[in-house]
């Protein structure tokens, strides 16, 4: 036990010591949260549209006033034709494109459902995706007014609409802020764990201090041990750092129980060390350790479900999804943080992570050699 | 002698993919030796010592260590040795008090309880106790790592070309706390690719492509030196050599600082390498008849 505590205060000594250390272990995550939590988010705001409107009718009127009124849409030409509205796109004056036909308020009038063209610049697919969703909801909109307009033109009748109320749980006004955030910590405690501590045992190596040190009858399990507290202890520091970043920031709530998601940080972490202590077996220098690492890091952040959602990858990716340790901690902390899930919600979770903690632990420890 | 008191090495081998790195060695070295091995770089010396103190483990062949086994008792072996590296390798960003303090701790003692075996040593670079072990010199840092590998009172201790690269005043110094180690009863084995080191060692070993040629003490392998040795110069030394290498009684001729050494065949004499040098018109030219040294005695078993 000495031999370990000794262990441990001589890693924090050196992870202290090195001046870029502190510095990155208190700045990155303010700078990682400020930056990511405000610029990744879905939400568009000035879509640039172009609107040709050929009919000229009032009905025409209020379908393009949907769109100059939304606080979504910058109307920024207007014409009559088809090629207009091409031209816009051509030219890049406008992200899509509204043609309004000539005899539209008269289709309507005589229920032949008129149609009216869109043309999206779908270069950045995700624009495209995102102007078309919000355009749909306007149309929609459109339509529910001429349905009630013209059934209130009858005389006496019931004009039965349904009113749709929408109403997001968890997340009432659905901000990015308060679901990114999240992710972004888990980010944080990711690349602290799978880094440092991959990087560190090599640079014993790089150095040769860890000859010196096999020659000494300290013990491989108070080695590894001895390497890998600082850094749980560092991850869960930073992971604890983050959140009241996270709270005083962005007001992002805590639901549900903060122990739950440090005893799942841990467990997490242990994947992460285990990984990071085979990626140091696996390399010689720190050069070659940082570019594993990040191969690793990279695959597991995309795949994460942190910016796109797991549920539309393809199914082969969804598999391979299972194997990512980030996607469980996103979802859990997700989930206890915003819904305030208890135990039973995300005790699946936990079983995976911690038997994937326990195997990666194992298969470093057998790995890792202290004889030639 | 009682195998406890005594290093054994029987027929170690290793290899690595194609390459052999060490072949058939063997030898003893009772306890309280001071014994060298001495070789050009790649004969195996580190390789040999770092089965020795059981970093690595040997294809075929056993060691017992004053009766340990190398494998089965590694622990132990461990516990008994102080090991000290070819390459620098303590932590260059923790400072020399704080390395002292964790090899001290790791290994179960503390500097306060071993200080008399490292006094002397330590004592040299303690006024830079706060100092990060990056930034002594070169001899500071030998004398660091040996004050490191003593600070847990080890039978053996084990030094990898400790003088490479230190200074000649340095290299002096830490030949004398050898010597001053030794008188402690600490048997100490050391590898160098000086050849005047060897004549400060008790016994030495000749070790060349993983083999070890002899093993003597200095003054035995000087004196077992078998042919009459003579020292050449001229006023051309470069073609002297040529020339000296082209004359057919020549057994060996090597370039020895100003002088050029040189061995001849039993049957010639000195007058017949006169004789044929002054037909190739050399000028100046100097020949003495003189004893062997253990460089000498090296380059004759490598010709071999």
């Amino acid at each position: 036990m000495r031999t370990i505590g000794f262990f441990i205060q001589k890693e924090f000594l050196q992870i202290f010591r090195n001046r870029s250390m502190l510095p990155m272990i208190f700045m990155v995550p303010i700078i990682q949260l400020l930056v990511l939590t405000y610029a990744v988010t879905y939400e568009m705001k000035g879509i640039r549209i172009h609107i040709s409107d050929a009919d000229f009718s009032s009905t025409s009127g209020q379908l393009t006033g949907k769109f100059t009124g939304s606080p979504f849409f910058v109307v920024t030409s207007t014409g009559t034709t088809h090629e207009e509205a091409e031209q816009a796109l051509h030219l890049g004056k406008a992200d899509m494109a509204l043609n309004i036909p000539e005899g539209f308020e008269r289709g309507i009038m005589r229920s032949e459902s008129p149609q009216v063209e869109l043309l999206y610049n779908a270069v950045n697919a995700n624009v495209a995706g995102l102007s078309s969703a919000y355009t749909s909801s306007l149309i929609a909109d459109f339509q529910g007014n001429m349905i009630a307009d013209l059934m209130g033109g009858m005389q006496g009748s019931i004009i039965p609409v349904a009113d749709i109320t929408y109403s997001y749980w968890y997340n009432q006004e659905m901000d990015y802020k308060l679901f990114m955030a999240p992710g972004i910590l888990v980010m944080l405690v990711t690349s602290i764990g799978l880094f440092l501590t991959g990087m560190n045992i090599v640079r014993e190596k790089e150095m040769g201090t860890i000859e010196q040190i096999n020659v000494t009858p300290v013990k491989k399990y108070q080695f590894i041990v001895g390497k890998l507290s600082p850094f749980l202890i560092i991850g869960l520091g930073e992971l604890a750092f983050g959140m009241l970043i996270a709270r005083l920031m962005f007001g992002v709530p805590f639901m549900g129980s903060i122990w739950l998601i440090f005893l799942f940080a841990a467990l997490y972490m242990l994947v992460l060390l285990g990984m990071g202590l085979i990626i140091s077996t696996l390399t010689n220098t720190q050069q070659q350790a940082m570019l594993l690492s990040w191969f690793f890091l990279v695959i597991f952040i995309m795949m994460s479900g942190l910016f796109t959602p797991v549920e539309s990858m393809p199914d082969w990716a969804q598999w391979i999804d299972r194997f990512n340790p980030l996607t469980y901690f996103i979802r859990v902390i997700r989930l206890v943080m915003l819904k305030g899930s208890g135990w039973d919600e995300v005790k699946d979770q936990f079983y995976i992570i911690g038997a994937y903690g326990v195997v990666m632990i194992s298969v470093a420890v057998m790995r890792y050699r202290k004889v030639g | 002698m009682e195998s406890n008191q005594q290093i054994i090495a029987k027929g170690i081998f290793k290899s690595y993919k194609d390459v052999k790195a060490l072949e058939d060695i063997s030898f003893s070295i009772p306890r309280g030796e001071l014994f060298g091995f001495i070789g050009p770089d790649g004969a195996g010396k580190t390789t040999l010592f770092r089965i020795l103190v059981t970093l690595l483990l040997q294809d075929k062949g056993e060691i017992n260590l004053f009766g340990l086994d190398s494998r089965r008792d590694f622990r132990k072996v461990r516990l008994m040795t102080g090991y000290m590296p070819g390459r620098f390798s303590l932590y260059q960003d923790l400072s020399v008090e704080e390395n002292l303090t964790f090899f001290a701790t790791i290994f179960g003692t503390t500097i306060k309880e071993n200080y008399h075996l490292i006094r002397d040593i330590y004592s040299q670079i303690e006024p830079f106790k706060k100092r990060p072990a990056g930034k002594l010199s070169g001899g500071m840092k030998q004398k660091l790592a040996l004050s490191c590998a003593l600070i847990h009172k080890p039978e053996l201790l084990v030094l990898d070309e400790p003088t490479t690269g230190v200074d000649a005043v340095s290299r002096k110094e830490f030949w004398e706390m050898l010597g001053n180690l030794k008188k402690l009863g600490i048997t100490i084995i050391v590898s160098t690719p000086y050849m005047d080191e060897a004549s400060l060692c008790d016994r030495v070993a000749l070790i060349q492509d993983g083999k070890i040629m002899q093993t003597d003490t200095p003054a035995n392998i000087v004196s077992s030196y078998s042919a009459p040795l003579y020292a050449i110069r001229s006023e051309k030394m470069h073609k002297l050599i040529n020339d000296l290498r082209t004359f057919p009684e020549t057994a060996s001729a090597y370039t020895f600082g100003q002088y050029i050494h040189l061995t001849l065949t039993p049957t010639a004499k000195a007058e017949d390498v006169v004789g044929f040098l002054s037909e190739k018109n050399h000028t100046g030219l100097e020949i003495n008849t003189i004893s062997p040294n253990i460089e000498d005695c090296f380059m004759n078993l490598m010709v071999k």
